[in-house]
């Protein structure tokens, strides 16, 4: 019995020494271009879902719900992406969600910046080439880099907002990006690693 | 149900009420004043425009769960304030109001446009007035009012 018992034990044990030697090494080496731009596609997979295109608009307002339809109540932009005196986002969307009346929240509402624009002025969403190209020009994201980037990705309240949205009036749950927010910052990690490559046509 | 200590118009009031109540009811239904208006209910018309700490604020959709201990005013609490003042007496110069259901919140707005921009452009007013709407129309008096009430405090009468 104890020989059958190491026959068995003894490649469990090198099964999981090698898993984890494996992904430990994926986590350390540079994932190559091909690699990188693969996550990329991921991550803009996120940035295009309505919970956060809604707020990177390219007008003078935001927009809401998964139809991205042109926010309530003549909202507009304002100078600092917060709406204007007597109409800023603030003044519905407060530090939470709240469930009871289906009203979105999270700290510091606001618009993305116009530099940070995912859409045209049509509504429509730029292309992956485009979005990435924006979101690595230091001259139109605030100056981050790639671990700037990644930092905003994963710890942004706003960001993070996206994976618990609250629910609509109607008492239903939002919808979700297209991955977790783990997944998320995963897929972000290994672009920025493989130096935030982006697809070369528009 | 919950016990709160809200700030109403420099009072401090306590009652105590389901966390999810919005604050215009808590206003209205609970401490009986009657003076924010509901229209829409969804912060779609302005009608129930209070302040929270200053920012002009859709109180029907606001929890009072989470108003915290921001200061609230209201209506009945906008005249103590030397804004508030010349936006009330500018209102009743100009004779906006038709049925005025909807004036209370438009004061409420008028007046946090004017706290932050005491020499509304047009367009100031157009787009911070933009969000309260009037089924009388009388947006023409509403934006005249305006212009009264920031020429008034900006040569320091108010």
């Amino acid at each position: 019995m104890p020989s059958i018992r190491a026959a068995l034990l003894v490649p469990a044990i090198v099964a999981a020494v090698g898993m984890s030697t494996g992904s430990r090494s994926a986590e350390t080496e540079t994932p190559s271009t091909a690699q990188g731009l693969a996550a990329w596609e991921q991550v803009y997979s996120v940035l295009t879902h309505p919970r956060c295109i809604n707020c990177h608009t390219a007008t003078n307002y935001p927009q809401q719900g998964d139809d991205r339809r042109r926010h309530v109540a003549n909202v507009v932009r304002g100078p600092e992406g917060k709406g204007v005196p007597g109409l800023n986002c603030a003044g519905c969307h407060q530090e939470s969600n709240a469930d009871s009346t289906g009203v979105p929240g999270g700290h510091n509402w606001h618009l993305a910046p116009l530099s940070m624009r995912w859409q045209d002025i049509n509504d429509r969403p730029l292309s992956s080439a485009a979005v990435c190209r924006a979101l690595t020009d230091r001259s139109k994201n605030n100056n981050l880099d790639g671990p700037g980037l990644l930092k905003h990705n994963e710890e942004e309240p706003l960001v993070k907002w996206a994976w618990a949205p609250g629910r609509r009036p109607d008492g239903s749950t939002r919808t979700l990006p297209p991955m977790t927010h783990e997944e998320f910052v995963a897929a972000t990690r290994r672009w920025v690693k493989a130096g935030t490559p982006c697809p070369t046509n528009k | 149900m919950a016990t709160y200590q809200l700030n109403v118009n420099g009072e401090r009031r306590e009652l105590n009420v389901d966390p999810s109540t919005p604050l215009l009811w808590v206003l209205r239904e609970d401490l009986k004043m009657t003076g924010t208006k509901f229209g829409c209910g969804i912060s779609a018309c302005g009608a129930c425009t209070v302040h929270l700490a200053g920012v002009a604020t859709r109180s029907c959709i606001v929890p009072i769960s989470h108003v915290g201990d921001r200061s609230i005013v209201t209506i009945e609490g906008i005249g103590q304030d030397t804004v508030g003042r010349a936006v009330q007496h500018a209102w009743v110069e100009t004779d906006v109001v038709q049925c005025g259901y909807c004036q209370s919140g438009q004061i409420m707005a008028a007046v946090a446009l004017l706290k932050q921009t005491p020499k509304p452009t047009e367009k100031n007013i157009e787009e911070s007035m933009g969000g309260n709407l009037c089924r009388c129309g009388t947006y023409p008096r509403i934006r005249e009012a305006i212009r009264t009430a920031a020429a008034q405090i900006t040569k320091g009468g108010a």
